[in-house]
């Protein structure tokens, strides 16, 4: 068993990865970037589509572009990149097991930053009847065969779930000369971003089927053929309602789960978005376990990955400098809770003793949120008791799109610690536009939602 | 005498979340008209809407002696709507070679469009300064 010791173990080497494992460096660490692929980038290989880098680089990009953007860097650090590298065991005292093809790679790390992003959801996950012929595919596997591997997996296509990377595939199959019958949708409401819609399935004339979902895949070796059926509003099929779809190839674009089997191994607690628990230092209930990126929270914009992998990559480096970072568990901290109309949201816990390194702009604490669905003009407030502490008027609120605040310094040093903190929507008054704050996201926002 | 509405188009504005829908209208005169945007960026993608529509292609071309068969690559500019399919069948009849920089230029001055297909990945090249771990310790 090869054995390595290093001060910070970053795990995957995608748009997180990369982020964190460069901010290590750049604070003196020894580092060390593990991921199972050969390439560098992870996801943000495989999405050749330009949306990428608008908040980062003020330029747009396509996925592997921003990619090599990071990679570029590398050679100017002191990282050491492990790559075709598979982890599969970690501990709460930092130990990491992986295999490649020499073997078991034990690395022996200070602190380690969860950067394994996250995975389709498959057929299983959404119970589709059927029998299980070739030709059903994760729309991610489907990018994956098409855009870097050089295969098409069918040439007939029904799309189901409308999250952009379902959309974004149906334009880059129909590009690439099959025929996409449909894009299903069970939500009544397009879930990912219009602008999508409009420039990957409206320009092709590619149907979108909102409140309807797959409820027959046909074909014993491979697939012949799709039946869809409306939904009633508790996502039951309503009978009479099927449409038939001659097709060979089934995509799912049915969402994302944050990949945390080895976090789980190593005992860190994970949450509402299956992803670790963390407070505003992104630190997990495990002394110098830190995660960032897709592994946390889905993200729709692969820029916010980058900006939360530093923090994490950061904080990483401080911890295994030595300073005590407080986790999740640790005292004097208060629960964040989702209230009206929220999904989600993050850190978990906001710790109130913040160590003196963290005054002032290191303070700030950023929450991350997504609402449940599409709302207009709503303000989206903080309480803490009875006690608003924070206000913000929004225009428009999607749950395709990620919300970014802040809670500054002075607004923290007033919470009552007793008491917990609930985010919540409440609707606003329209009339006059005063001085709202118009949260628009101008740029277009192609997700890392790329999936695997 | 009033200018009349000669052809209209609705268009859904993709600059921002707002998506608003804006009707774009030709008059006898020729003048544009728009209705239901809300901001001059809006204003602008609804023109170019009606009058030329324009995207940006991004797609592979095959690779030579790289670890993989494709290299992805871009226009640098949105291009004319129409040209998309022309662009791709130009691109499927490409194939390069190994060495290749990101933001290389694969073909130049694309169908005299005024823009250029580039490269959006580096390959063969080594991407990183110590690959894998060593072995033999």
């Amino acid at each position: 068993m090869i054995e390595k010791e290093c001060d910070v173990a970053v795990i995957g080497a995608g748009p997180a990865g990369l982020a964190a494992a460069t901010e290590a460096d750049k604070a003196g660490c020894k580092v060390m970037m593990i991921d199972r692929d050969d390439g560098l980038g992870g996801i943000l290989q495989q999405c050749i589509h330009p949306g990428f880098g608008l908040i980062e680089f003020k330029e747009e990009m396509a996925g592997p572009e921003y990619a090599q953007r990071y990679i570029d860097m590398l050679p100017n650090t002191n990282i050491e990149v492990v790559k075709g590298t598979m982890v599969l065991d970690m501990t709460s005292d930092k130990e990491i097991y992986a295999i490649n093809e020499q073997g078991i790679v034990k690395i022996v790390a200070k602190s380690i930053v969860l950067a394994m992003g996250c995975r389709e959801r498959t057929r299983g996950a959404i119970k589709i009847p059927g029998y299980r012929p070739t030709g059903v595919y994760t729309a991610g596997t489907a990018q994956r065969f098409v855009n870097i591997e050089g295969f098409m997996p069918g040439t007939k296509f029904v799309i189901l779930g409308s999250g952009d990377i379902g959309m974004i595939m149906a334009r880059r199959l129909t590009w690439e000369g099959a025929k996409v019958q449909a894009v299903v949708e069970i939500l009544p409401f397009p879930s990912g971003l219009v602008r999508n819609k409009v420039q990957c399935l409206d320009d092709y004339g590619i149907p979108l089927y909102l409140s309807h979902t797959v409820v027959r895949v046909h074909g014993r070796d491979r697939v012949t053929g799709i039946t869809i059926a409306k939904v009633d509003d508790a996502w039951k099929p309503i009978p009479g309602s099927e449409i038939f779809f001659d097709c060979d190839t089934l995509l799912l674009s049915v969402g994302l789960i944050p990949e945390n089997e080895v976090s789980k191994k190593a005992g860190v607690k994970l949450g509402k978005t299956n992803g670790p628990e963390v407070n505003q230092f992104l630190q997990t209930n495990i002394d110098g376990i830190f995660a960032a990126g897709n592994v946390l929270q889905v993200h729709d914009l692969v820029d916010n990955v980058s900006a939360e992998a530093r923090k994490a990559g950061r904080m990483a480096a401080m911890s295994a400098a030595g300073t005590k970072i407080p986790n999740l568990n640790d005292g004097d901290s208060v629960p964040l809770v989702a209230g009206n109309g929220i999904g989600y949201v993050l850190p978990t816990k906001i710790n109130m003793a913040i160590p003196d390194e963290f005054v002032g702009e290191s303070g700030l604490v950023k929450l991350s949120l997504r609402v449940k669905k599409p709302v207009n003009d709503q303000y989206l407030k903080v309480k803490n008791g009875e006690t608003e502490i924070y206000k913000k008027a929004f225009k428009y609120m999607r749950p395709s799109e990620m919300i970014l605040f802040e809670l500054k310094p002075e607004v923290l040093s007033g919470i009552d610690a007793s008491q917990s903190l609930e985010v919540f929507l409440e609707p606003k008054e329209v009339e006059t536009t005063e001085e709202t704050t118009e949260e628009v996201t101008e740029e277009s926002a192609e997700s890392t939602e790329g999936g695997e | 005498m009033s200018d009349e509405i000669e052809k209209q188009k609705v268009v859904t504005c993709v600059i921002c979340p707002n998506s608003c829908t804006i009707t774009v209208s030709q008059m006898k005169s020729g003048e544009l008209v728009l209705e239901g945007n809300q901001c001059k960026r809006g204003e602008q993608y609804g023109k170019d809407e009606f009058t030329n529509p324009k995207r940006m292609l991004a797609t592979t071309v095959r690779i030579k002696n790289a670890y993989i068969p494709l290299v992805p690559v871009r226009t640098s500019v949105a291009v004319p709507k129409g040209k998309l399919n022309e662009i791709l069948d130009l691109l499927a009849r490409i194939e390069v070679e190994a060495p290749i920089k990101c933001g290389d230029v694969i073909v130049e001055n694309v169908l005299g469009l005024d823009a250029n297909v580039i490269a959006t990945r580096s390959l063969d090249v080594d991407t990183c300064n110590v690959i894998a771990c060593e072995l033999t310790e």
